[in-house]
């Protein structure tokens, strides 16, 4: 089966992000990029599925600017087969996300769509479940574990309570969650590889996709801070103070 | 005009995350004066319509009932709403797992960009909502004729339950069952303890407390303070505890009165899930650990020797 899998470059997850001056963003100037954690591990999962013989190839996308050949890249040297970069400098806001991967399908026609749960700058939570919506695929989101068998996909979910397995007809949307598996780091002679495979490029024009933002940001701040607290020498101290001060036990 | 908030529930009873996503609609209608509804798709989920119907600000609740609906796919969810969606200028669910899955796709489908987990309304059209891990807060003005929104618990004040007399009105949906996706089974966790996101205080356990058997450390000053036991992602990931005790950017978003870390380093992604908390207390070995930046009182102690310690003195 055809897998195709979707990366986002993001700030990496380490870095501590900084609002800038002007209320109008991020601070992204001279900061870390990588590739979306959740991302990784849709990679990850493609590559497993590829080297059971569920799979047999592995396309990656990406939308973003010309950076993202870069992530599509590690893609490839972690072992997806043939990369996609959808290059646009606008902000790709979800819906149109899902619109220019619906485009990409509909020429490539996978079986299976991987996507990480959610990306670590926007939080939104979105892209996946509107793509299998415009598709009127079924999804299964926030997965822990897949299973292929009879031409069925069990997924199983985290949800609020604790987990849930669904069973879905195929093609099918899946987006990650943390514990479906821990990505591997590529490997030097597989980064040379990487070099040699293909990666084609197109705009979202050429897709026919208007992705014009339908949310605007008016402004970004920082969050409020919190007052820095005491240290309490011992325990007792502590029931002490949450007791009378604090009053909460 | 009229605002659709879509109940949460377990066929029995109403979450309390709905009354918070309630209270967000309320600000909308007071902004637009406008009538809400709420709709509940469930299975036998009579005591939940009632209980909708309850809701001092509710005029209306849609019933939808199915067999099906017991536990409910996305797909079913989300084709039910659309099928509903005519004539509301606001579809509001709860940022939960279950509101996350379905109602992106409802955005889709009203070819609108849904606006995630907001805590505040700034009018009927802006909100404001965490970006990157809670380090930043965008306010957004949405542009699309439907808002399609999810409201994160811990940014509102529950609702009125009590006080209402909306009438209820049964709606037909056989033909929005999906069949390409079907319930399976499902494995919940079973606790006599406070579920996180209701509990007044939470005891959380990290990477420090070295295996799932030392979780009984908290447990026991838990039933004792009536508390909820939360964990680090590291500590989920070590199998320690179960996936839905995670506290965090991924996990659940909780603010308590009292959230008490031991042995958790304070990493981005756990402050995202907790921050927001009345009064925080760290346990930590390590004096330099950042969580002790948040912290309203910190304590730095071995947790195997303070754990004990606060359990007698409690
Ligand atoms: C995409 C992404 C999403 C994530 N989402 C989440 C999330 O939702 N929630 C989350 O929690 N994390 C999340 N993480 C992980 C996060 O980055 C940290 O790795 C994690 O929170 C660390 O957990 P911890 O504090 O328990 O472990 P550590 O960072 O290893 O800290 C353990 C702490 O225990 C202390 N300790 C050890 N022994 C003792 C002792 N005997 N007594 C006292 N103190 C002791 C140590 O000093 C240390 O500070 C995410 C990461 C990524 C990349």
């Amino acid at each position: 089966m055809k897998l195709l899998v979707t990366v986002k470059r993001v700030v990496d997850y380490n870095v501590k992000v900084r609002v800038k001056d002007d209320h109008s963003g991020i601070e992204t100037a001279n900061v870390k990029m990588s590739m979306n954690p959740f991302c990784e591990i849709a990679v990850e999962e493609a590559i497993r599925l590829k080297e059971k013989g569920v799979a047999s190839e592995i396309v990656v996308v990406s939308i973003g600017p010309k950076q993202c050949q870069e992530t599509l890249r590690t893609a490839l040297a972690l072992g997806a087969d043939r990369a996609i970069l959808v290059n646009t400098d606008e902000e790709v806001q979800p819906l149109a996300v899902a619109k220019l991967l619906q485009a990409v399908i509909a020429k490539e026609s996978p079986e299976m769509v991987i996507m990480g749960k959610q990306s670590i700058d926007g939080d939104n939570n979105q892209s996946g479940q509107m793509l299998a919506a415009l598709l009127d695929w079924p999804q299964g989101t926030f997965a822990s574990e897949i299973n292929v068998a009879d031409g069925k996909l069990a997924v199983t979910r985290e949800v609020d309570g604790g987990l849930e397995t669904i069973s879905l007809t195929l093609p099918a949307v899946v987006t990650t969650d943390l514990r479906l598996n821990e990505p591997r780091f590529a490997s030097l002679p597989n980064i040379m590889k990487a070099k040699r495979k293909t990666l084609d490029e197109m705009i979202p024009a050429d897709l026919g996709v208007d992705i014009t933002a339908r949310v605007k940001t008016l402004k970004v701040t920082p969050p409020a801070a919190r007052e820095a607290g005491v240290i309490v020498e011992s325990v007792e101290e502590l029931v002490e103070k949450l007791r009378n001060e604090a009053k909460v036990i | 005009m009229t605002i659709l908030v879509i109940a949460e529930h377990n066929n029995q009873d109403l979450s309390v995350a709905t009354l918070a996503t309630l209270a967000a609609a309320e600000k909308v209608a007071s902004d637009l004066s406008s009538e809400i509804h709420m709709i509940v798709m469930g299975h036998e989920s009579n005591s939940v319509c009632e209980q909708a119907a309850a809701c001092a600000s509710v005029k209306k609740v849609l019933s939808a009932q199915d067999a099906a609906l017991e536990n409910p796919t996305a797909e079913s969810l989300a084709a039910i709403v659309v099928a509903n969606a005519d004539g509301y200028t606001h579809i509001f669910a709860s940022a939960t797992t279950s509101g996350k899955n379905f109602l992106p796709r409802v955005g889709a489908k009203l070819d609108v960009q849904p606006i995630s987990e907001i805590v505040s309304v700034e009018s009927a059209d802006t909100f404001t909502r965490p970006i990157y891990a809670g380090n930043a807060i965008a306010t957004v003005q949405s542009t699309d004729s439907v808002k399609v929104i999810t409201v994160r618990a811990t940014g509102f004040d529950a609702a009125e339950a009590t006080g209402g007399s909306a009438s209820i009105e049964d709606i037909n949906v056989v033909s929005q069952i999906s069949n390409n996706s079907t319930f399976v089974s499902q494995e919940l966790t079973v606790s006599e303890r406070p579920e996180l996101t209701a509990a007044k205080i939470i005891i959380s356990g990290g990477r420090g407390m070295q295996s799932g058997e030392n979780f009984h450390l908290l447990e026991v000053i838990a039933d004792k303070l009536g508390a909820a036991v939360g964990a680090s992602r590291a500590a989920v990931d070590a199998g320690f505890v179960p996936n839905d005790y995670q506290v965090g950017q991924t996990g659940k978003i909780v603010a308590p009165d009292l959230y008490i870390a031991v042995g958790i380093s304070g990493a981005i992604q756990h402050l995202a899930g907790m921050k927001d908390s009345k009064v925080i207390v760290a346990i930590n070995k390590d004096e330099d650990a950042p969580i002790f930046q948040v912290a309203d009182y910190g304590l730095v102690a071995d947790l195997f020797k303070a754990l004990p310690e606060l359990n007698d003195a409690l």
